[in-house]
């Protein structure tokens, strides 16, 4: 089963309930928790495993092969991204504007723009018992994040079976880099606030998640902060709440030092201990749905 | 004219709460540019009427004429973002997969293929209710040049500025240190870093902080929820001296904080301390960007 957790921007507690979902999970059966919020990777600093595998990631762009070039321009004219320019004598590849696409490398008339290798980012593996942690960081001024998450979920699914519950801590927001996050998993579960920025926030996400026709619910971070306008909406919506985490300053604090919460704080391990529970109830199906095992209701 | 950009790398420390702040001290001094456009929460503050809207295209998008298609199966061959998937026998694009690059046009054999723009979101100029003019946009699902629709959003903003004789551009700045925030950095004058003690908004100050650097622009910093972890604290602020970064202030842990926004107020109405600790802020970040040379 994968498990998406998303949120429509930063800092709602995706992190935290990733890492603390992941590390419960751990205590009784295998899980691989990724972090593919590429651009700024943060759930390591709450996960202490060991190192077992890095590797360098690489996108592939056209290289220019002045021999046989006929200057015919034809890869200027299929770029879509103003990757490459003719100019003068010379043809030019800008490595950050690339796609990736292979127009101009597979359309040049004397196979003179092969694609070669570049590196995009890395990705580490981590082992901690029954916790496995990915990890992918994008090198700074790189400006694509969608091929890396999906290379990135290729490891991921050639490592580890069907059985391995499966969490992706996905990138905020509802552009291109969450819908590749979220585009392969079973269920996605949306972290909010309970404010007036997170419910606006929160609409947006369940639009996406609705658009991509992905099974959800949500989870509630720092209830009790500000007022009962999520819980509305979600009744409204007919949206499960699967769990709330209570805003409490001991939280911050334990989360300031990048220390886990459910071993100390009885709130967080109800919570995790729930949404665990709420999965293990659903069986995934050919197609790509949920059963419920309790009801029988398809999600 | 000059440019203030306030970012936070991640999301989550307060800083549309802070933007809003200062947006309600500068009053009809400033312009405000909404440039977060993935989640886009000012306008809940800042009441702002809506006014002109304007639909941003941007980018291409595949489109399969199934009259015309002879099922040869060449586009879904040379789309490297599995984006043509047979639904019901049928080569279709999906929109949300598709990059826009226009490969398949090129090689369907029957021109079955046209591209289009996309709309991928919608641009507003709108009265608020400090007495001034925000822009500020609304990204459509799935789409990805919000960098281009920070630039738009961003311009549109620094146009009036100059026209209406404004003293300053005031910028939610996007997260994350990707292409909107290159975009939401470009051309300012100051950079304001909203940041909290924690371990990851450390990590995020630094990384982001690399971005600002390398636009050589000026930076002061607000420690949101200082008192949380006094350590983290104080590691930020050596990290500030290091790099010559002005401390703005250093603002509590307090729950009004969130209940001001609740009710759909900025802080500085909401409570006087934390208040007159933003208010102080801003006259630091006056004077700072005062101190440095218009752009251009
Ligand atoms: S398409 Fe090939 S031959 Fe033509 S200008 Fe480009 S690299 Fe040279
Ligand atoms: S691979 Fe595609 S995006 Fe990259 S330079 Fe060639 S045509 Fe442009
Ligand atoms: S390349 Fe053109 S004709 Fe062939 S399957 Fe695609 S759309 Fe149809
Ligand atoms: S335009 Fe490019 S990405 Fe879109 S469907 Fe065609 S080949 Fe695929």
């Amino acid at each position: 089963m994968k498990i998406a957790i998303a949120s429509g921007k930063g800092g709602t507690g995706k992190t935290t309930l990733s890492t603390n979902l992941a590390s419960y999970i751990a205590e009784s059966r295998e899980c691989a928790l990724s972090d593919l919020d590429v651009e700024e990777p943060n759930s390591g600093l709450f996960i202490k495993a060991e190192l077992i595998h890095e590797e360098d990631k690489f996108k592939k762009i056209p290289e220019w092969e002045k021999s046989r070039c006929e200057l015919c321009g034809n890869c200027q004219t299929v770029c879509n991204f103003n990757a490459v320019l003719k100019l003068g004598k010379m043809i030019m590849v800008f490595p950050e504007l690339c796609h990736g696409c292979y127009a101009c490398s597979e359309l040049c008339p004397t196979g003179s723009l092969p694609m070669k290798q570049k590196k995009m980012g890395e990705l580490k593996a981590y082992k901690s018992g029954n916790l496995n942690f990915i990890e992918s960081r994008l090198i700074i001024g790189e400006e694509q994040a969608v091929p890396l998450i999906k290379q990135t979920i290729d490891y991921v699914d050639e490592h580890f079976s069907d059985e391995v519950i499966k969490i992706f801590d996905s990138p905020p927001g509802t552009s291109c880099p969450v819908i590749e996050a979220t585009r392969d998993a079973d269920f996605v579960i949306l972290v909010t606030e309970p404010t007036p920025f997170g419910l606006h926030d929160l609409k947006l996400a369940v639009e996406t998640v609705k658009q991509m026709g992905k099974p959800f619910a949500v989870v509630i971070n720092r209830h009790g902060i500000g007022n009962d306008c999520v819980e509305l909406y979600c009744k409204e919506d007919n949206i499960d709440i699967i769990a709330s985490i209570p805003n409490d300053r001991l939280i911050a604090e334990t989360y300031s030092r990048g220390d886990l919460l459910y071993p100390t704080i009885p709130s967080v391990k109800d919570a995790v201990r729930s949404i665990s529970t709420y999965i293990d109830n659903f069986d995934l199906l050919d197609n790509g749905s949920l059963k419920s095992k309790k009801t029988g209701q398809i999600k | 004219m000059k440019e203030i950009v306030v970012i936070s790398g991640k999301g989550g420390t307060g800083k549309t709460s802070i933007t809003a702040s200062l947006a309600y001290l500068g009053g009809e001094d400033l312009i405000v540019a909404d440039c977060d456009v993935d989640a886009a929460d000012m306008h809940l503050l800042m009441a702002p009427d809506f006014g002109k809207p304007e639909d941003f295209f941007s980018g291409e998008l595949a489109y399969i004429d199934q009259d015309a298609c002879i099922k040869c199966g060449k586009c879904q061959a040379v789309c490297r973002f599995d984006a043509i998937p047979i639904i019901d026998s049928q080569y279709v694009v999906d929109p949300l997969g598709c990059e826009g690059c226009g490969y398949c046009a090129r090689i369907c054999p029957t021109e079955a293929i046209t591209n289009s723009q996309p709309n991928v979101g919608k641009c507003f100029i709108s009265s608020i209710r400090t007495g001034t003019t925000m822009v500020h946009a609304r990204l459509s699902i799935g789409a990805d040049n919000s960098g281009k629709l920070v630039a738009k959003v961003k311009n549109e903003a620094k146009a009036l500025a100059e026209i209406q004789n404004k003293i300053a551009v005031l910028v939610d700045g996007s997260p994350g240190v990707g292409c909107p925030v290159v975009s939401s950095l470009s051309g300012a004058s100051f950079t304001v870093l909203v940041t909290e003690p924690t371990v990851s908004g450390l990590h995020d100050l630094r990384r982001v902080y690399e971005l600002v650097k390398k636009f050589g622009i000026k930076a002061g910093c607000i420690i949101n929820k200082g008192d949380i972890n006094p350590e983290v604290s104080r590691e930020i602020k050596d990290f500030l001296k290091e790099e010559n970064i002005v401390l703005l202030s250093e603002i509590p842990y307090n729950v009004k904080f969130t209940e001001a926004m609740t009710n759909g107020k900025t802080i500085v109405e909401y409570d006087k301390d934390l208040g007159k600790i933003i208010s102080e802020s801003w006259e630091k970040i006056l004077r700072a960007t005062r101190s440095v040379g218009d752009p251009e």
